[in-house]
């Protein structure tokens, strides 16, 4: 059987035919086109799938695409306009060195940008346990705290373009 | 990884998804926010037929004072039980141990009422269930019938909800002029705990115990000398007392019994 559903993801309406078992993650892979968001573990436990739903950061292996029926999702490709500038949580990671391999990195971004929405000069505390729920492989938590500690004190980010150097 | 393939049916209020469940009976699995049914319908450990999906049912999303309890629907996610100020104000134990429950990410998905109907004796909130004696609603073809805590987990995995029933609601006595404590011992930030328990004490003592049987349990023995007046040395050596608790690759069996009145030792140093 399949089921007619339609997400809005990154401001833009999805109407698909999906199958029940369909994961939002691989709706937005495959269907959308999306391959920023990760498919890490697949177990719900390294957050690399994290997208926001309502605003709200879930892990997009654990939820079905029919569950975000009607529903607004933003990707981490959801994050900068295609000419604009980065968001303060992109800049900081830039500005910071945030990633290394990359793989976790989309999880990251969207997971510090709900702790950012929710508490706009969080503690390094507050960072760390906002994280619990990225794993990173390569063990980089250091700079990614200070990315988001980055992001948190330059609320504005950098304005540079995509493209252009700072 | 995918689930197999199964039916799927939207239920749009509590009495469509009791209606759906006797038409199916036990192919059917009902779906609240998914964080314990979809990890084991990926892992082949369930595969239902057919999945009836409450999400969308509001009216299951709620907590409210009602005199001497509140009353938490089965869908109200694990957030919002967080950041209850009605919570924290009047059930401390309850707001403070969802939020010990897996991560940010999780709690933004999986709701009490599924965590509950789960049966996981690892996992957190049936212990503050026990704890605090709490009472739930389950709705099923003849109407709502309620289940005090200590009835309704019954096995593994197994609750009191019947095949066709649906868990509507939890009403939580106030904890009003006791303390309280959640001690939860695991090696990473998100995993299970490897034991845990949530404790209050001050009126009416509980002492709910996380892994350490093959279902959520009780420290009884512990609970009674408590009542009785006790220390806290001598209350803590009775945590695993006339419990069970399992070996696997996380503790063997004496490991958890020690680390149960390690942690009911430090959970009442705190009360």
């Amino acid at each position: 059987m399949t089921f007619p559903i339609t997400i809005t993801v990154n401001g833009k309406s999805h109407e698909m035919e999906v199958d029940p078992r369909t994961l939002l993650v691989h709706f937005l892979r495959e269907e959308c086109q999306l391959t920023g968001t990760h498919v890490g573990c697949d177990t719900s436990n390294c957050g690399a799938c994290t997208v926001l739903l309502n605003g709200e950061a879930v892990k997009s292996c654990t939820v079905l695409a029919v569950q975000a029926n009607d529903q607004e999702v933003q990707t981490v490709e959801g994050l900068a306009s295609p000419d604009g500038p980065y968001t303060p949580i992109q800049e900081g990671f830039r500005q910071e060195h945030g990633l290394q391999c990359g793989y976790c990195t989309s999880g990251m971004l969207m997971a510090g940008t709900a702790l950012l929405k929710e508490i706009e000069s969080p503690t390094e505390e507050e960072i760390r346990e906002h994280l619990e729920g990225n794993l990173c492989r390569c063990t980089g938590y250091e700079m990614i705290v200070r990315s988001i500690q980055w992001a948190a004190e330059h609320p504005d980010g950098i304005p540079v373009k995509i493209g252009e150097e700072s | 990884m995918i689930p197999a393939k199964f039916d799927y049916k939207l239920a749009t209020s509590a009495e469509e998804a009791v209606s759906l469940l006797g038409e199916y009976g036990d192919e059917a699995k009902i779906l609240a926010g998914g964080h314990s049914l979809l990890p084991l319908m990926k892992l082949r450990l369930a595969n239902p037929e057919v999945i009836i999906d409450i999400g969308a049912i509001q009216d299951l999303s709620f907590i409210e004072e009602r005199g001497d309890h509140i009353s938490v629907g089965a869908l109200t996610r694990h957030r919002l039980v967080e950041q209850s100020d009605a919570l924290k104000e009047h059930l401390p134990l309850l707001a403070h141990t969802a939020g010990h429950v897996g991560d940010p990410q999780v709690r933004n998905r999986g709701t009490i009422g599924g965590s509950l109907c789960h049966g996981d004796p690892a996992s957190d909130l049936p212990a503050v269930v026990l704890a605090t004696r709490a009472t739930l609603v389950i709705s099923g073809p003849n109407g709502e019938r309620k289940v005090e805590a200590d009835d309704f987990f019954t096995e593994f995995w197994e609750t009191a909800v019947a095949e066709d029933e649906l868990l509507t609601e939890i009403q939580f006595p106030k904890q009003t002029g006791q303390q309280w404590s959640f001690q939860k011992f695991n090696r990473r930030a998100q995993d299970w705990a490897i034991v845990g328990c949530a404790v209050q004490h001050g009126g009416t003592p509980g002492i709910g115990m996380i892994n350490m049987g093959t279902t959520p349990v009780r420290a009884a023995a512990a609970e009674a000398a408590l009542k009785s007046g006790a220390t806290n040395e001598e209350v803590a050596v009775l945590a695993d007392d006339g419990l069970s608790p399992p070996s696997d690759i996380h503790g063997e069996q004496d490991y958890r019994r020690h680390l149960s009145q390690v942690l009911l030792g430090r959970a009442l140093a705190n009360t």
